[in-house]
């Protein structure tokens, strides 16, 4: 219990799922072979990160973000830009770790100290300007970023796909760089999720909540709110430059697409709503569906839109085609937030009769 | 004490005019930064044109926030939806459009444009009665709803007509300039100043002049007010919910007209600038909606023009200069 800073899943069905999401992320370098399934896992793991992260925002503040997504950019811009700058060694991995997270939390408290103290609401409105104009500064600082294209660059000997570490006859599985990236990828997720996990329980974690249900009663309580909120936003900050780092080192690659666009910023909202807000635990969830269903739903879908083009259904083979899909997620989205506020967590938590589930919103 | 007689007028509101002023002081100031009179004036004249436009379309938005409390992020889904139904009449008509009469050519763009708002019209009603009525009241949700909106009409969208871009061409008529010794202003801009200026005369005449504009300007300063005195605040919200986004539409046709291409995300860049517009001007308020988008228009035109490395981040700045200056923005209309 102390790992999970007693706050456990509180379900027998979601411990399971979250037991078994765990271990196949953990073996699927062994249980899935192939580049997909691994990057694939790579992804869940990145996203579950990033989306507790921006879960400590949406969860436990209530205050929305849209500027999730550049911190997440700062990240893996910073660790590019080092080590297609300074070549690749461990030197440049801490230069793009020492530049990235400071930075990222130093926006991030701009940005808190100006929008918080304004007002609540200008906050939504204030992080989605601010990210646009991030967004348009580094496709067009191409001396820096790139532009369009990104940077892609190499990893150090240690973690490249090249590198034997264990050769095949020993256990019959080679184990190489890549692998050992991904389990660097995996252990830092993890232990950013564990870590935001104490966060949310520690007795800050409970002022925010307070702040969440209702600031004006925190405020007269004593505490000071903009401090908390503006804390809780420099930590989300970090955690999501974090896995913005292990993104660029996973891809060897940071660009706009695949760090800085607003459709990701969408895509966390998704997956931190259909897992469960306030939880954390929602995150891991979240992730999983969304990263599953982008990568293998598609391809579902474009087997029936194929079918309904040749029964010649109107309108339907252009709904369903595979580049369709955010359509039908977008439409999961409306109603999980309309029928399951609580999220899939927060339904497992309530079917399992737990008094405490999914606390309110 | 002096005692109020019966018969004397109501003391008049002070007037707040510093905001007003801010435009024309931006501008005089750039004369002599720009050098050049005749580029000053066309860059002015620019600034106008785009400002009007953005007026057009955030201007829905500031009302439905305001009187009820409503953060629409979806909103530009109305714009880019305006903007997609218009080509439904022009394409067809494309013969009317190159013809190279003013008058043949407004006889296309004017159902054209009505076309638009009335679907966007129609999509506001469903939007408020599916996405923004089981939330009312909690912000959070509504933001969650309302994103959740934008994306499937996005998606939509491209599902009807098509990831690719689409091009609206402008009719012949309105191409070219008028050229006023050595200053260019394009007509089209003229004509969207002229649009923009009257849909801001109107909205103030309903505003201030009629006992509707009366009841909104009322449940804007104190809703629970207005619901005690037996108005349904609720269908007054559900009016100004889709006149806002029947003009969002409209909008959406003269910003695709000018940009003379269609993109459903289109609603993505302009959505931030419209929620820039609405934070300066003061959310709620009509002028200061107004004067905030040609403020935007104007650091954006003069901006480009001067130090075009800068114009990327030029709103935000603008932005943090107006709310350190008055942290609610231009006018503040709402309690809250």
């Amino acid at each position: 219990m102390m790992i999970l800073s007693g706050d456990p899943p509180r379900s027998r069905v979601l411990t399971l799922v979250l037991v078994v999401i765990i271990l196949a992320l953990a073996a699927t370098p062994f249980l899935f072979p192939g580049a997909k399934a691994l990057n694939v896992a790579a992804k869940i793991c990145v996203f579950a990160a990033l989306v507790a992260s921006y879960d400590l925002l949406l969860g436990y503040t209530g205050s929305v973000s849209f500027a999730h997504t550049m911190f997440y950019g700062i990240g893996s811009y910073a660790i590019a830009i080092a080590l297609y700058g300074m070549g690749p060694n461990w030197a440049a991995v801490a230069t793009g770790i020492v530049v990235g997270l400071p930075l990222a939390a130093l926006l991030a408290l701009a940005i808190g100290l100006f929008s918080l103290r304004v007002a609540a609401i200008f906050f939504a409105m204030i992080t989605l300007a601010v990210a646009s104009a991030f967004q348009v500064l580094a496709s067009q600082l191409s001396w820096l970023t790139g532009g369009e294209d990104g940077r892609s660059f190499q990893l150090p000997e240690l973690l490249r796909p090249g590198t034997v570490l264990i050769s095949k006859n020993l256990f019959g599985f080679e184990i190489n760089g890549r692998i050992l990236t991904f389990y660097l990828v995996f252990a830092v997720s993890a232990l950013m999720i564990l870590a935001l996990l104490r966060v949310v329980n520690s007795p800050f974690g409970r002022v925010l909540q307070a702040i969440r249900e209702n600031r004006f009663r925190a405020e007269a309580l004593g505490f000071r709110t903009v401090f908390h909120l503006t804390y809780a936003n420099c930590l989300a900050a970090l955690v999501a430059a974090g896995a913005g780092i292990l993104n660029a080192l996973w891809l060897r690659y940071a660009g706009p697409d695949t760090s800085l666009s607003f459709s990701i910023m969408l895509d966390i909202l998704l997956m931190v709503v259909i897992g469960g807000m306030g939880t954390i635990y929602g995150a891991i969830i979240g992730a999983t569906i969304f990263i599953l269903a982008q990568n293998y739903l598609q391809s579902l879908m474009g087997v029936a839109s194929n079918a309904a083009n040749e029964a010649g259904l109107p309108l339907l083979p252009g709904l369903l085609h595979p580049d369709r899909w955010l359509l039908w997620l977008g439409l999961l989205f409306i109603a999980s937030v309309y029928f399951f506020p609580t999220g899939v967590v927060g339904r497992l938590r309530q079917a399992g009769g737990d008094k405490s589930a999914g606390s309110s919103h | 004490m002096s005692d109020i007689a019966a018969t004397d007028p109501l003391p008049k509101p002070k007037r707040d005019i510093a905001p007003i002023l801010l435009p024309f002081a931006l501008a005089l100031l750039m004369i002599p930064l720009i050098g050049s009179t005749s580029s000053w004036l066309t860059l002015t004249a620019a600034s106008l044109a785009m400002g009007m436009m953005i007026f057009i379309m955030a201007s829905g938005l500031t009302l439905v926030f305001g009187l009820m409390d409503v953060l629409n992020f979806g909103h530009g889904a109305f714009i880019a939806v305006g903007a997609y139904v218009a080509t439904l009449v022009l394409a067809p008509l494309a013969a009317s459009i190159q013809a190279d009469s003013l008058w043949m050519n407004l006889a296309v763009l004017a159902p054209a444009a009505l076309l638009s708002m009335a679907v966007s019209g129609a999509l506001g009603l469903i939007v408020e009665r599916v996405l923004i009525l089981p939330v009312y009241g909690q912000h959070l949700k509504q933001i969650l709803m309302t994103t959740g909106g934008l994306i499937v009409a996005e998606q939509t969208l491209y599902a009807l007509w098509g990831p690719q871009i689409i091009p609206m061409p402008l009719p012949t008529s309105l191409r070219g300039s008028f050229i006023l010794g050595d200053v260019a202003i394009a007509k089209y801009r003229v004509l969207a100043m002229l649009i923009g200026l009257a849909v801001f005369i109107a909205i103030q005449l309903v505003l201030n002049r009629t006992k509707l504009g009366l009841l909104i300007r009322a449940g804007v300063e104190n809703r629970e007010m207005v619901e005690a005195l037996g108005y349904r605040i609720r269908r007054l919200f559900l009016g100004v919910f889709m006149t806002g986004s029947a003009l969002a539409g409209l909008g959406g046709v003269m910003w695709a007209l000018y940009r003379e291409q269609v993109h459903a995300s289109m609603s993505d860049d302009l959505t931030v600038l419209i929620f820039i517009v609405v934070i300066i001007g003061g959310l709620g308020s009509i002028g200061g909606c107004f004067i905030g988008a040609i403020l935007v228009a104007m650091v954006a035109n003069y901006g480009g023009f001067l130090v075009p490395k800068l114009a990327l981040v030029s709103n935000i700045l603008l932005m943090v200069a107006i709310l350190m200056w008055r942290p609610r923005g231009l006018y503040a209309v709402t309690s809250r």
